[in-house]
């Protein structure tokens, strides 16, 4: 909240952080993942983060456009191949902010197998996945976190597959901090985004946000007023939850809040402590590529 | 049902003789960048928007500011906005010169 200035018209305050030439954006209306880069901008004005520092890095979807919309070095990747990019980037970039933010498709399908190694080397990243069930550039696809019996276009008879518990599978892979919202926790949202933001090694929020063209008139939920309602009626927040526990199913309750804040040595901090067990003073630590 | 004749009285409108309490904040709205979602409509917690029935150029309903007395600037409209086109802000105190 800022305050305004006498006798001339305040600008929003996401402004500074944000393309703006580029504005309005592609998102349908209604998209919770405008909503969640309001919040993301709102974090990273109240974290001490210097821009010149920060790199966001997407993939591919709706919620991949988000790196053409910040204002700051960002760079849009190929379909499931964010974490790698930013892999590369932080470990050539140690004293840099990387930042991933993507959807659950993209993360956690066809870029699966990146995102456990990234958590399982506790890679300095903050992972911002938006979860909105469902592959929304595509048109509508089933996704690993589609829930039990939800229709999508290739499940027209109702999702049968088993689903991702995002929050358990990357607290098992190693992640040191785990939240999850929805994006009607607007608030919370922020605040975790910045602990995420300023917390070093693998960093991962769930942000659950509506579709309301594909996934709720698919399933014939409503609009996205309604999807805002479910998450306020249906969501308790349980910081500290067992993550084993907070698996989602269709319209079913949310568990939200902080699941997971415990540190542990970074993959840098892991390789400069083993070579110089080894090598001893002969070993130069490695602080990036200078 | 039978409807009551009276007007609601919910939420009155202050006289003309006396002068209505400055609002603690105010809200901006970018009317070219809204997608109607109305999400600041809903989610303003003292009510003082609405969608009216107005469009922009791209043919999307407007909310608007009806009731701008209750504006507490709390932001809430512009942390829901999923198009960064509205933002609420705390009013300056004027009288005793600070916060
Ligand atoms: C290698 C490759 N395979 C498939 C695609 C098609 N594709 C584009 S976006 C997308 C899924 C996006 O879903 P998600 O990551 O959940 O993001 P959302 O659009 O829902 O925000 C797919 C399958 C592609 N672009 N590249
Ligand atoms: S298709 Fe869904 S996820 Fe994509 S912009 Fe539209 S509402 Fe958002
Ligand atoms: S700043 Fe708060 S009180 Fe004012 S319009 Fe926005 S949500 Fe309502």
């Amino acid at each position: 909240m800022s305050d305004a200035p006498t006798n001339s018209t305040p600008t929003n305050p996401v402004e500074k952080l944000l393309r703006m030439e580029r504005i309005p954006h592609i998102w349908c209306p209604g998209c919770g993942v405008g909503t969640s880069v309001n919040c993301f901008a709102r974090a990273l004005d109240k974290t001490d983060i210097d821009y010149d520092n920060l790199h966001v890095v997407s993939g591919i979807g709706c919620t991949g456009r988000v790196a053409g919309y910040v204002n700051v070095d960002s760079f849009h990747t190929t379909h499931g191949r964010a974490i790698p990019f930013a892999t590369g980037l932080a470990i050539a970039r140690p004293e840099a902010k990387v930042v991933v933010y993507s959807g659950d498709g993209d993360l956690f399908a066809i870029g699966g197998n990146h995102l456990i190694h990234a958590a399982r080397r506790n890679i300095d990243m903050t992972v911002i996945c938006v979860n909105n069930f469902t592959y929304g550039m595509t048109g509508g696809q089933v996704t690993p976190t589609t829930p039990y019996s939800a229709k999508a276009t290739t499940t027209p008879y109702g999702n049968f597959e088993d689903t991702f518990n995002l929050p358990n599978l990357v607290e098992s892979c190693g992640a040191v901090y785990v939240a999850r919202w929805t994006v009607y926790h607007v608030r919370k949202l922020i605040k975790s985004m910045t602990k995420a933001l300023n917390t070093k090694g693998f960093s991962f929020i769930e942000v659950i946000a509506q579709c309301p063209t594909l996934y709720q008139r698919r399933n014939k939920l409503g609009d996205g007023v309604m999807a805002l309602q479910y998450y306020k009626e249906r969501s308790t927040v349980q910081n500290g939850a067992p993550t084993v526990d907070v698996g989602l199913d269709y319209q079913s309750d949310i568990i939200v809040g902080e699941f997971v804040d415990k540190p542990r040595p970074t993959f840098m901090d892991k390789y400069n402590t083993r070579m110089t067990e080894i090598l001893g003073n002969k070993f130069v630590p490695y602080e990036g590529v200078k | 049902m039978e409807q009551d004749s009276e007007p609601s009285n919910d939420n009155p409108k202050p006289s003309k003789s006396e002068k209505p309490p400055a609002a603690k904040g105010q809200a901006f709205i970018d009317e070219e960048r809204c997608k109607g979602c109305s999400y600041c409509v809903v989610f303003c917690p003292t009510e003082v928007l609405a969608m009216g029935g107005r469009l922009n150029r791209k043919g999307y309903h407007l909310p608007e500011v009806v009731n701008p007395e209750k504006c507490n600037g709390c932001d809430m409209c512009g942390l829901f906005c999923p198009d960064f086109a509205i933002f609420g802000v705390r009013n300056k105190k004027k009288k005793d010169g600070g916060e």
